[in-house]
């Protein structure tokens, strides 16, 4: 047996993993595995807590997805016990995620991924970071920080916590928005809408362009894809139904509330995480490169490419140019940055048209509320995936029961694969540098797991 | 000359290094007078050499060191070591490290039972053995950081507020050591006080409090507890709304929920809180249970495992 080579920890993304990658006797890779490490037992440790907390206590799975974590909880337990928010309530609650998936997507493209590519996946370490951006290109970066403190504060000033988020409520939101409060996130938002558009053609102009061959080769794979689409079959971050794709890109459409009909989760001895798959394509689960089964990504490329098309017009005339250029389901993985601006885009355009909306001043936010005994799925789109949280509660309102299904946690077996792609392609005959290693690490981050 | 900093997240959730992120333009200053030499979420500094291929585990040295999350599996203790081994100030960062945090509440929990729950979940194929295969081994229970080594700074939040970052940060670069509130959350809230109200039973959060237009000002309100709204607020420490002092929870309407960990190191917010309670007439038992007034300080034996059928 030849050498283990181990890309220990993965940097620059949001969780706790490493790569461990086995070479055959000619230095060729003949293995590879993604370890992830978290495993904290949300689904145990929240049973017998009161429902109507979760909302609270779930956002700490994830600090940079609070929001989604936040939403979804509140959906699940408004299912659980029955009740729908007032309309204002329900607006309130989609301002806040798009604001958030706004605010996540200038942080991923720029403190995240962008080094690798202002800086240049050859870079040297030490400056292959945000640090290394600041000295670069200070004017940017200053931008950059502006910009997204902008939206940042958004949520922190009107909803009083922007991490770990605490006013969205079952049955609504905690807190109606005044007229002055809407008129002051208008134009904020407007101001980064602004900003989305300059870093979409910072992006094709002076990104993109030159990277194209890591794009066509990188860690590139074939899955199925999933998201959420509304009525209409757009892009729709808060609420609508399931698109499940198959790498072909025929699509079965599906109420959240059924997504154990269509979604199960398989484990690796490698990996604490599992590894959810497509149950009802009724071929199993493999990661087999030649042949792979069950395997589906979520995340923005996803959502792109499951929907029929974007609800706002700036962001669907990105998708357009898109199309043309990469098709549908486009399947590149590095892509799924280009994606993440286009929904940067949208999120923008969105959220204004939300604030445009008269409804979501009226004081009316949140209904009355009673614990009862129920079963509920919320469902939502995080920044990086299907988000779902599914709570059975007592005559209490106790939760009984909870299963989830985090929206990185879609992306693990074709992370496995992109991986395995990139290190078949970047390593021959034994030899390994930094350059390279890092090269297989940008594989992963394009998934910002 | 740029002070070293090391950045290490243990078990959390990374909003702990994003409320830094969240000092805004003050991180542009604070990045031209700190050199990060390590942190896996910012840099792409790797434990065993850039090519992995090292012999042992090496953070570079550092002055500042920045640890979030608790201690919950081997890996966390190996990097927590050389963390402190490397560091000559170590800063716990979030409640996760100075008190266990949320992921604390499995401590009420066997990791039998952890793992039993989580590898059978309704969507969760059947697996023969729980993955070991590169993935590090639980330790018993979810720990603070000062269970196994020597905390220099203590910034409980969850996350902790970027005014106070900044502050304890630009303390250590200017040499001017800054000492966080010992208040309570209550001492910096707005909301008016009647003094001992009639109320004999909490109700759960369900409705919202009451108060006047919408528009108006925290201070017209009346205290969440006095309304009927169980509050952490006077058991928990204060300084989570920074400048803007609010406590945050409270600007949104909302009860405080304890999540800058107890007001005295060492003291017990779910023993204090029953105490004060009972204290005042209030009925216990109007609480649907009591193991969430611990959800953020779980960690230092507060929570254990129970026998069969009984909370902990
Ligand atoms: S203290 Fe809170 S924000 Fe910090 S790591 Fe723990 S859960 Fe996350
Ligand atoms: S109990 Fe809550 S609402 Fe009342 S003063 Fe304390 S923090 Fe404020
Ligand atoms: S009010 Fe309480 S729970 Fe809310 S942020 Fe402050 S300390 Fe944390
Ligand atoms: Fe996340």
């Amino acid at each position: 047996m030849g050498q283990v080579i181990n890309i220990q920890p993965i940097t620059r993304i949001e969780g706790h993993a490493s790569i461990s990658i086995q070479l055959d006797d000619q230095g060729n890779v003949s293995d590879s595995k993604v370890h992830v490490m978290a495993l904290r037992g949300f689904e145990k440790f929240v049973e017998g807590k009161p429902a109507e907390e979760l909302p609270r206590i779930v956002t700490r799975i994830c600090g940079i997805c609070p929001w989604q974590h936040h939403l979804a909880s509140n959906k699940a337990v408004d299912r659980c016990f029955g009740v729908t928010p007032p309309p204002a309530g329900r607006l309130l609650r989609e301002l806040m995620q798009t604001v958030a998936h706004a605010e996540d997507k200038v942080l991923h493209f720029f403190f995240l991924a962008a080094p690798d590519f202002v800086m240049g996946p050859d870079a040297d370490y030490s400056v292959r970071n945000v640090m290394g951006i600041v000295k670069a290109a200070p004017e940017l970066a200053e931008r950059v920080v502006k910009m997204r403190y902008a939206a940042k504060m958004v949520l922190e000033k009107f909803a009083g916590k922007a991490i770990h988020p605490i006013a969205g409520v079952p049955g609504g939101f905690s807190k109606p928005m005044t007229e002055q409060e809407r008129v002051e996130i208008l134009s904020k938002m407007r101001e980064v809408l602004d900003f989305a558009l300059f870093t979409m053609e910072f992006a094709k102009t002076q990104v993109f362009p030159k990277y194209l061959n890591e794009v066509t080769e990188l860690g590139v794979i074939k899955t199925g894809f999933i998201g959420t689409v509304d009525e209409a079959g757009a892009v729709n971050f808060y609420d609508g139904k399931l698109r499940l794709m198959k790498p072909d890109g025929t699509y079965t459409d599906f109420d959240s509330q059924d997504y154990c009909d269509h979604i199960a989760e398989h484990v690796e001895p490698y990996s604490a995480g599992k590894m959810p798959y497509a149950r009802a394509w009724n071929e199993g689960f493999s990661l087999d490169m030649e042949n792979p089964k069950g395997i589906y990504r979520a995340n923005t490329l996803a959502r792109i490419n499951v929907a029929d098309k974007m609800a706002t017009p700036r962001a669907q005339a990105e998708l357009e140019e898109f199309r043309e250029k990469f098709g549908r389901p486009a399947q590149y993985t590095l892509l799924h940055h280009w994606a993440r601006l286009i929904e940067e885009v949208y999120s923008c355009e969105h959220a204004i048209e939300l604030l445009e909306n008269p409804e979501i001043t009226n004081p009316d936010v949140r209904a009355k509320v009673e614990p009862r005994a129920g079963r509920g799925v919320g469902c939502v789109e995080a920044p990086r995936g299907t988000l779902i949280h599914d709570y059975t509660t007592d005559e209490n309102g106790l939760i009984k029961s909870a299963n989830l299904i985090v929206g990185t946690t879609h992306n693990l077996g074709p992370i496995n694969m992109s991986v395995n792609q990139a290190a078949r392609m970047l390593i021959k005959g034994g030899k390994v540098d930094e350059s390279c290693l890092n090269k297989i690490e940008m594989a992963v981050r394009a998934y910002d797991p | 000359m740029a002070v070293k900093v090391a950045q290490e997240w243990l078990n959390s959730c990374s909003g702990c290094e994003i409320s830094i992120v969240d000092m805004g333009e003050r991180l542009l200053e604070v990045l031209t007078k700190i050199e990060f030499v390590h942190g896996p979420v910012l840099m792409d500094h790797k434990y065993f050499g850039q090519l992995g291929d090292g012999p042992r585990m090496e953070i570079p040295e550092a002055v500042v060191g920045l640890v979030s999350g608790g201690i919950r599996n081997e890996e966390h203790l190996e990097v927590l070591a050389e963390m402190r081994k490397k560091c000559k100030v170590l800063i716990a960062l979030g409640t996760c490290a100075t008190h266990g945090g949320i992921p604390a509440l499995i401590n009420s929990y066997t990791n039998e039972e952890l793992l039993d729950r989580y590898y059978s979940t309704e969507t969760t194929d059947k697996c023969d053995s729980v993955p070991s295969d590169g993935v590090p081994p639980l330790t018993g229970s979810c720990m603070a950081l000062d269970e196994k080594v020597k905390v220099d700074i203590y910034l409980p939040g969850c996350p902790p507020n970027p005014d106070q970052i900044f502050a304890v940060l630009a303390g250590l670069l200017g040499n001017t050591p800054v000492e966080l509130p010992a208040k309570s959350v209550c001492d910096f809230c707005p909301t008016h006080r009647e003094g001992k109200g009639g109320v004999k039973k909490l109700r759960r959060f369900l409705q919202p409090p009451q108060y006047g237009a919408p528009g108006e000002g925290i201070d017209k309100m009346r205290c969440l507890m006095e309304q009927g709204i169980l509050c952490m607020g006077s058991v928990t420490r204060g300084g989570c709304g920074g400048e803007g002092l609010t406590p945050r929870c409270i600007e949104a309407r909302v009860p405080c929920r304890g999540c800058y960990g107890p007001v005295k190191p060492g003291t017990n917010q779910r023993f204090d809180m029953l105490n004060a309670l009972a204290s005042n007439g209030v009925d216990i038992s109007s609480l649907p249970e009591s193991v969430s007034l611990l959800r953020f300080s779980g960690a230092h034996g507060l929570l254990r495992p129970s026998r069969k059928g009984k909370e902990a």
